[in-house]
């Protein structure tokens, strides 16, 4: 670039921020979630990196609980862990209710666009044939599993308050959360039930199931209202 | 009471990565000592009357509550998911891992057989009762200076909490600091007891203000120069200093070039000190948790007191700003710099660089930023921050953290940039320094 066209592009980004900007921010709660935008998007619906998954219209009660379990150490993340430090249950409350607001719709377009970015994890998922299905479907009675569509629902899209939707995630994400169960850098209030389902799963099923969830096709319903269904297995986050 | 429930909520969500406990983790190694030394002699301050609160406490909180709360014992001596004064704190240090003692009311384990004559020698002396010399983990250089009556206020309050019966965990010290007799001659070199002197042809608040920062606030703890020996030379006290094995730098308190507080009103000091915002910048790293578990709690009048003070350090050493020889960034880095502040920055901190404070602190003009050690800015850029939750502050704005979508060249540039610009006097950061930083602990 030459000088010239660098002054000039400097008079032009000056000029074209100057006019609009402000003095003062928005007194809104987007403006303050702003904190969150560079891994999850300005309203939750999640970036074009898939390993920082959508919030975006995931049930309040599930986004509250992770972020108190940020704040407070049950959930190793140190980024999220770092940032949560010094926020009340009161605020985080309110951060969690309003991305549990945005619709989970925005989500889509930079979801597709990232799996078909990501043709090999949708490859392993093929490979891994429809055990993944299976499990998510009908879960393994041998090892005492139950299947994820009994607390997340039919469609998969979660249930309110407090179980999230399991459908638009990457697969590697979902695999890093049933290990980080395992090794215990992940927890939720006891009965912590994804603990004991984690423990009871194989590498092997780890990675079909979570390549079978990425694998599926983004569905932007909401989470069922609370008590749509009864849960198989007590969990210290539901109601 | 809403005090206890703060007490334990701070204690319940308080990770490891606590960064002002790591700070005083550090106090190990960053004890600034010059300010003892100017007050030597006269054991008199017992209720002298220029350290005392300026005003009644409101609420509900007891004197003694309120001056733990001004010392923030319960940050070290306290174990993330444990109960506050318990002990227990793993403190790493260069010299090994120090682990913080219960102070609750229990007889056998805690400090439930102390006498309020013990209790105020110890922190006078940095002696325990049986006569162990304490590491300076404990800021006995500082606490030396709380008066007898605070210590037996401090001491009453320790003593009305719930006695829990926790042994001390032995501290794990590399030799040959293992070696406690060392102690002694550290303390030769850098330990000078003492009392709080008030300067009588200052006001009243400038001295409440001084007998707060040298004290129980411990703030030379942080912000001075050590040298290897975990010490620092009369000279250094509040003269700012890399914090050890955290990777944040504690600002100059005396060098206005660097602090840049000579430029601030005395409110909007007091307003970071206890709010954590203000219209000129806000507190970020271990100074958050200093704010939060701390400083938040202090009285109008103290927090003034503190401004007031803590500005006038800046008449103790004044340095004209020096035309930089550094090298001048290449127009490619400015570019760059400048696409990637655009692009992320100029949101929130504006085109100008004047933010739109107090939610999105200035840059321009910002000292924090352009301070020789670019560590501050790096961070704030790599791993972001949300300031403390605190009355003043109860919905706070955050920025994000960027390490996972800039490159070590587009930090480095982006950091350049606002070093540099708006009249701002840094200089170059390098890609490499930028990379470093990625690896800084946000975990203990």
């Amino acid at each position: 670039m030459t000088l010239w066209k660098l002054i000039l592009l400097s008079l032009c980004l000056y000029e074209s921020g100057h006019a609009a900007e402000s003095m003062v921010a928005p007194d809104t709660i987007a403006a303050r979630a702003r904190g969150c935008s560079t891994c999850h998007g300005t309203q939750g619906q999640g970036t074009a990196d898939l390993n920082f998954p959508r919030i975006a219209g995931k049930p309040a009660g599930y986004l509250t609980h992770q972020l108190l379990n940020f704040r407070d150490g049950r959930r190793s993340y140190p980024p999220m862990n770092y940032l949560l430090a010094y926020l009340h249950d009161d605020y985080l409350q309110e951060l969690a209710e309003y991305f549990a607001a945005q619709p989970a719709q925005a989500a889509q377009p930079v979801q597709a666009a990232q799996l078909v970015h990501n043709e090999k994890t949708i490859d392993a998922a093929a490979k891994v044939g429809t055990e993944g299905g299976v499990l998510a479907r009908h879960g393994d009675p041998t090892r005492g599993i139950p299947a994820c569509v009994q607390c997340h629902g039919p469609r998969l899209t979660g249930l309110e308050p407090a179980i999230p939707g399991l459908i638009g995630l990457n697969s590697r994400y979902i695999a890093a959360q049933l290990v980080s169960w395992r090794v215990g850098t992940r927890h939720a209030n006891a009965p912590d039930c994804m603990a004991l389902i984690a423990a009871r799963l194989t590498d092997t099923q780890i990675r079909q199931v979570s390549g079978w969830l990425a694998a599926q096709a983004f569905d932007p319903s909401s989470a069922a209202p609370a008590g749509s269904w009864k849960t198989p297995i007590a969990c210290g986050s539901e109601p | 009471m809403e005090n206890t429930d703060r007490l334990r909520q701070r204690t319940v969500r308080g990770l490891p990565t606590s960064a002002g406990r790591l700070a005083g983790v550090l106090r190990f190694a960053r004890l600034g000592l010059g300010v003892i030394v100017m007050s030597l002699g006269a054991r008199s301050a017992v209720s002298n009357p220029s350290v005392q609160p300026l005003h009644a406490v409101d609420g509900p909180m007891t004197r003694g509550e309120y001056l733990a709360r001004a010392g923030d014992c319960v940050a070290c001596h306290s174990n993330p998911g444990g109960i506050p004064f318990a002990g227990g704190f793993a403190m790493p240090t260069p010299f090994g891992t120090l682990y913080s003692p219960n102070i609750t009311p229990d007889k056998a384990t805690g400090i439930g057989s102390w006498s309020a004559a013990q209790f105020y020698e110890m922190l006078h002396t940095g002696r325990s009762p049986d006569g162990t010399l304490l590491y300076p983990a404990m800021p006995f250089p500082a606490y030396t200076k709380v008066t007898r009556d605070d210590s037996d206020a401090l001491f009453s309050y320790l003593q009305s909490l719930r006695p829990v019966s926790q042994i001390n965990r032995e501290n794990e010290l590399r030799f040959p600091y293992n070696n406690r007799s060392l102690m002694y001659g550290w303390r030769a070199l850098y330990f000078t007891e003492g009392t709080f002197v008030p300067q009588p042809k200052r006001s009243r608040e400038f001295n409440r203000g001084a007998y707060l920062v040298q004290g129980l606030g411990h703030c030379a703890s942080c912000h001075s120069t050590i040298n290897a020996l975990g010490g620092s030379a009369d000279d250094s006290a509040f003269a700012g200093g890399l914090i050890p094995l955290q990777d944040w730098y504690a600002p100059s308190l005396t060098d206005d070039v660097e602090s840049g507080l000579g430029g601030w009103s005395v409110d909007d000091i007091a307003a970071l000190l206890k709010g954590g915002v203000s219209m000129r910048g806000a507190v970020y790293g271990p100074m958050a948790e200093v704010t939060h578990d701390s400083l938040q709690y202090l009285s109008d009048d103290d927090a003034k007191a503190m401004a007031v003070y803590l500005k006038s350090l800046l008449q103790l050493k004044t340095i004209a700003p020096q035309p930089s020889d550094v090298t001048a960034p290449a127009a490619a880095v400015i570019g760059l710099g400048q696409t990637v502040y655009a692009t992320h920055c100029a949101e929130c901190h504006r085109t100008d660089g004047k933010g739109m404070p107090s939610a999105y602190p200035p840059l321009a003009g910002n000292a924090s930023i352009q301070m020789d050690v670019s560590v501050n800015p790096l961070r704030m850029v790599l791993n972001g921050g949300y300031p403390p939750q605190t009355a003043q502050n109860a919905r706070p704005y955050g920025m994000p953290p960027f390490a996972q979508v800039l490159s070590d060249e587009e930090i480095a540039a982006v950091v350049t940039y606002i070093r540099v610009t708006w009249g701002n006097h840094g200089s170059v950061v390098t890609p490499r320094e930028a990379n470093a930083m990625r690896l800084a602990p946000l975990l203990d």
